[in-house]
């Protein structure tokens, strides 16, 4: 960039679901700031461009991009490499593109189920030609294209490198407001790092815990929890055990159990295996009988352990059927059957 | 394909209990199948459940775990932890699409060198019965790098 130019930045969403914008304004009217400090090159959801536009750049001319939302098209992929060539820094915004966050459930199913049950089977669609979208359809004016639909939703770092982390669904401003404090001033941690702490949910929730003995769980609507008692101590699933720190515990303030959207903390490689691990360990049960009794009051253990994080969690994925898995690495169709 | 399925199953001991009860088979050269890989820790609380999600991510077909009887922990109650643990872990793996049948549990003092080599023998031929896990396969498109069946590096020191 030349010497008096503000440097470039680009925000940009793939799968996600908007709020990371919204997210980026909570900084409130430092917004003004990051305005007048960079020159917006890209923000499709505020502002008109073009990927042509984008395309013109040169390489490694943006200087930073807040990149939110997983990868789950072709679509989101082509602009993630783009991105990755035109940026010099690359920030996986927020926990859809850090660890696969709400998309990334799509990976405890496959394609085919998801299409048969959006376009299908689903009770509030009305769809009795039981047509699907193709990836091309012929109409008088010409063909009409869509992006390939992937069988797996993946993380943005599992598609380019990927330079800082921001978690969080979505991320809080002071971390927002540190990452561009950050990139102003030129002081920037080491690639790889996560901006935010190191510690869990659990050292900025001011509930009291005791030594813990879970007898039985309670889903949210079954009991009224003490609001000075640690919620896992009453036996309300929180995942912030294993959660990373940043939040100042919103959730377990409003008696809501942590959801674990800042994913794992410092050190810890898989967020769900944490939680197996210390939720398990702390079962008032010694025989078979108690343990399964205890158990079957926490229904989809797997959906609460990895709510967040099964993209970027140890085995990314359910198992695909047989006939399904060899169609993972093939070409993306939407095709019926 | 007529050759016969050789499941690879990662077997974790405790080293107070079933690493001694593998050692005395061998000692007292009792044959069992040779599909278990063990792997000693220091007690079966000690594993963690990442430990058998990187096996079977890794190329494992099963995983066993060992430890002591309850009641005989060297480390007074770990492996009451382990066994809650396993079947915590068990509910999630099946939820994953992973047989319950692929994860087994054993307790095996240190004498009982005979019951284990029983117990490998017998998850051998169920784990045979299931056949291969492929789960390097099922995630090619995440992480290429992992579906060469060379374990490499990558494969045993990352993910």
């Amino acid at each position: 960039m030349a010497a008096n130019a503000k440097p470039k930045l680009a925000l940009y969403w793939a799968a996600s679901c908007g709020g990371c914008e919204i997210a980026v304004l909570a900084i409130h009217e430092k917004i003004l700031d990051v305005a007048a400090a960079f020159d917006i090159v890209l923000w499709p959801c505020v502002m008109d461009f073009k990927k042509k536009d984008v395309e013109a750049m040169a390489d490694g001319e943006i200087d930073v991009c807040l990149f939110n939302g997983a990868i789950r098209t072709d679509e989101n992929a082509e602009w993630a490499h783009l991105l990755r060539k035109k940026s010099k820094v690359m920030v996986a915004y927020g926990s859809c593109s850090s660890e696969g966050c709400i998309p990334g459930l799509a990976n405890f199913k496959d394609r085919q189920q998801m299409m048969q049950f959006i376009y299908l089977d689903s009770p509030s669609v009305d769809n009795p030609e039981g047509i699907l979208p193709q990836m091309e359809t012929q109409v008088p004016e010409g063909v009409l294209t869509l992006p390939g639909f992937w069988n797996t939703v993946k993380t943005l770092d599992q598609v380019v490198p990927v330079e800082y982390y921001l978690p969080g669904c979505p991320p809080e401003a002071e971390w927002t407001l540190a990452a561009v404090d950050a990139i102003l001033s030129g002081n920037l941690p080491p690639a790889g790092s996560v901006i935010g702490l190191a510690s869990t949910v659990c050292d900025q929730c001011t509930r009291t815990r005791s030594e813990k003995k879970i007898s039985r769980f309670y889903r949210p609507y079954e009991i009224i929890p003490d609001p000075d008692i640690c919620l896992l101590d009453q036996g309300l699933f929180c995942a912030g055990i294993a959660t990373r720190a940043g939040c100042g515990a919103l959730c377990p303030q409003v008696n809501r159990g942590c959801e674990g959207c800042y994913g794992p903390p410092e050190g810890v490689e898989d967020a769900g295996a944490r939680l197996i691990s210390g939720i398990a360990s702390v079962l008032d049960a010694d025989t078979l009988e108690e343990i399964n009794a205890i158990l079957d009051t926490l229904p989809d253990p797997a959906g609460y352990f990895y709510r967040f994080g099964l993209p970027h969690s140890i085995m990314h994925r359910v198992r695909l059927e047989q006939q399904n898995s060899n169609k993972v690495a093939a070409p993306i169709s939407l095709v019926k059957d | 394909m007529s050759e016969t399925f050789e499941p690879v199953i990662i077997g974790f001991t405790c080293n107070w209990c079933s690493y001694r009860a593998a050692d005395m088979a061998g000692t007292a050269r009792m044959k069992y199948a040779p599909n278990v890989r063990l792997i000693r820790l220091m007690c079966s609380g000690r594993l963690d459940p990442v430990f058998i999600l990187k096996a079977f991510k890794g190329g494992a077909d099963a995983v066993l775990v060992s430890g002591c009887h309850p009641g005989d922990c060297h480390y007074v109650e770990q492996n009451y932890k382990a066994l809650r643990r396993f079947h915590l872990l068990q509910r999630v793996l099946a939820q994953m699409g992973i047989e319950p049948g692929r994860l087994k549990l054993v307790w095996a003092s240190a004498a009982e060198g005979a019951i284990l080599a029983d117990e490998i023998n017998r998850f051998v031929e169920e784990v045979r019965t299931l056949g291969p896990l492929h789960w390097r396969d099922n995630i090619a498109d995440v992480a290429p790098h992992l579906s060469s069946l060379e374990v490499t590096e990558e494969v045993a020191h990352g993910r």
